[in-house]
């Protein structure tokens, strides 16, 4: 994980940066202390006990939540601070949530196109074939008119995949993007994610899926108690780790 | 023996001859009251409603005042205040500008409640879902959540049109020249119960289709709103 430091302190290749984030609901402190870079194209598989901060962690980097203090960048660009147009630095950042979150009353075509025609003002027809080609993507363009309520758990996560994939962001967050699934339709939401990291995405995702972690992550973090507790590839967090909360962590999923 | 008594005090055949006329012309103030409320109503309450999500507290806790007060009162309080009252503030105003007017907030301060009501029951993932492609909060209320809330209360939003707009009938007290109005004006110069007897058919044959309608959409939108 080396990388250049330009001026600002920034390490200038990643794409992604996490610095110093502290975040506490109330009293209770979340987050405390973490700094974690991704790298342009890379997959980054954050594991780690319920309550330990995943999903908040993920939720300030596109500041769903609001860090209380600390630093998030997009190739180098600060996503907080004055003058910062939040809006338009989340086009850069796509979001995919356990519970897929689509628009109830939009079309699987709706769902993609909102943004792009009113975010990036695109006219109907190009918003449309944009759409389209997300969807095709996701291997959904056959689906394009059915609404979420005609869709299955997979076919919707894909559909939100597909929504979040056709704004072209810089980096995506996947937050748990199987764990709402029936277990027969995990494997479809999955290769789709491989194919979006082929494709050369950047991309932070919070998952238990160790098989796929195993075979697809470029590195995996384990996080506890508001920090990150270790990280490296995934050979090294599954086959060696270091620490042994790590390793009492993982015992439960190898049995 | 009471049943000509009946029929002549409520169906009296000349007498309705005579004012069905005029009871139409009633009917279509009614309905051009009806729908003034109705579009004017809904319109203002998904607005105040709209505006209460920004959760700014001045506006917010005007809003709820102005809903909470205008549900409390008896719409004929208002009705007769804004009639008798006004004027001696020096606004002079129609009893059809007053009905219209008064009829309006009262189903505004409702709907902004049912939208409202609407507006908190939708998850926060949509709003998530929308702010987190970019769309401002008012894009993420405009086409993703207010669609939902309002489909949502579809059905309590259609009774409670229905039930203020059957209040244009109140107009009565102030002299709107409604179907009410029209039909009391003719009970007295006739002395017969007939013209009411035509106020009733009139209000059923301008209801109950909108009572039906209800029911469809009540049947419609709970099933699909999941
Ligand atoms: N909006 C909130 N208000 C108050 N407390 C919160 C809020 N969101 C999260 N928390 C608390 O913060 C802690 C971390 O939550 P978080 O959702 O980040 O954990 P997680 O690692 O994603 O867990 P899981 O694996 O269960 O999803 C938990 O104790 C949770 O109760
Ligand atoms: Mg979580």
């Amino acid at each position: 994980m080396a990388s250049t430091y330009n001026e600002k302190g920034t390490p200038s290749s990643a794409t992604l940066s996490v610095r110093a984030l502290h975040k506490s609901f109330g009293v209770l402190p979340v987050l405390k202390g973490i700094d974690l870079h991704v790298q342009r194209s890379e997959m980054v598989f954050v594991l780690g006990p319920s309550g330990s901060g995943k999903s908040t962690m993920l939720r300030c980097c596109n500041l769903l939540e609001e860090p209380d203090s600390g630093a998030i960048l997009i190739e180098g660009d600060k996503l907080t601070g004055p003058g910062v147009d939040l809006n338009k630095m989340r086009q850069r950042i796509g979001m995919v949530f356990q519970s897929f979150n689509l628009y109830p009353h939009l079309s699987a075509l709706g769902n993609v196109t909102l943004a792009l025609r009113r975010v990036l003002k695109m006219p109907r027809e190009q918003a449309e074939s944009e759409a389209i080609a997300a969807l095709t993507k996701v291997g959904l363009s056959n689906r394009a008119g059915h609404f979420p309520s005609q869709l299955s758990g997979g076919q919707q996560q894909r559909v939100a995949i597909a929504r979040a994939l056709a704004l072209k962001p810089t980096v995506m967050l996947f937050d748990e993007p199987t764990s709402a699934l029936d277990p027969e339709l995990v494997g479809d939401v999955l290769d789709v994610m491989r194919d979006v990291k082929e494709q050369g995405m950047t991309m932070l995702v919070v998952s238990h899926e160790m098989k796929f972690a195993r075979d697809a992550a470029d590195r995996v973090v384990f996080m506890d108690g508001g920090v990150i507790v270790e990280q490296g590839p995934p050979e090294q967090i599954f086959g060696a780790p270091t620490q042994e909360r790590t390793r009492t962590f993982l015992s439960r999923f190898h049995g | 023996m009471q049943m000509d008594m009946f029929l002549d005090q409520f169906l009296n055949q000349a007498v309705l001859v005579k004012y069905t006329p005029l009871i139409l012309k009633g009917a279509g103030v009614t309905v051009l009251l009806s729908v003034l409320i109705v579009l004017t109503g809904l319109t203002l309450g998904a607005g105040l409603a709209c505006l209460r999500a920004y959760r700014i507290k001045a506006f917010s806790f005007a809003i709820v005042i102005f809903a909470d007060v205008l549900r409390a009162l008896p719409p004929l309080v208002l009705i007769l205040l804004a009639f008798f009252g006004l004027p001696n503030i020096g606004v002079v105003l129609s009893s059809f500008t007053v009905l219209f007017l008064v009829l309006s907030l009262v189903l505004a301060a409702f709907a902004e409640e049912i939208v409202w009501a609407g507006i908190t029951a939708t998850p926060k993932g949509q709003w998530e879902a929308a702010r987190s492609t970019g769309l401002t909060f008012t894009q993420a209320l405009c086409y993703v959540v207010l669609p939902q809330a309002v489909r949502m209360v579809i059905p309590p939003l259609t009774n409670r049109a229905i039930a203020i707009t059957k209040m244009t009938a109140l107009g009565m007290v102030i002299g709107v020249p409604d179907i009410l109005g029209q039909a009391t004006t003719a009970q007295s110069f006739s002395a017969n119960a007939s013209p009411l007897t035509l106020a009733a058919i009139a209000y059923v044959v301008i209801f109950l289709p909108l009572v039906i309608a209800s029911r469809w959409l009540e049947q419609r939108f709970t099933q699909k709103g999941s």
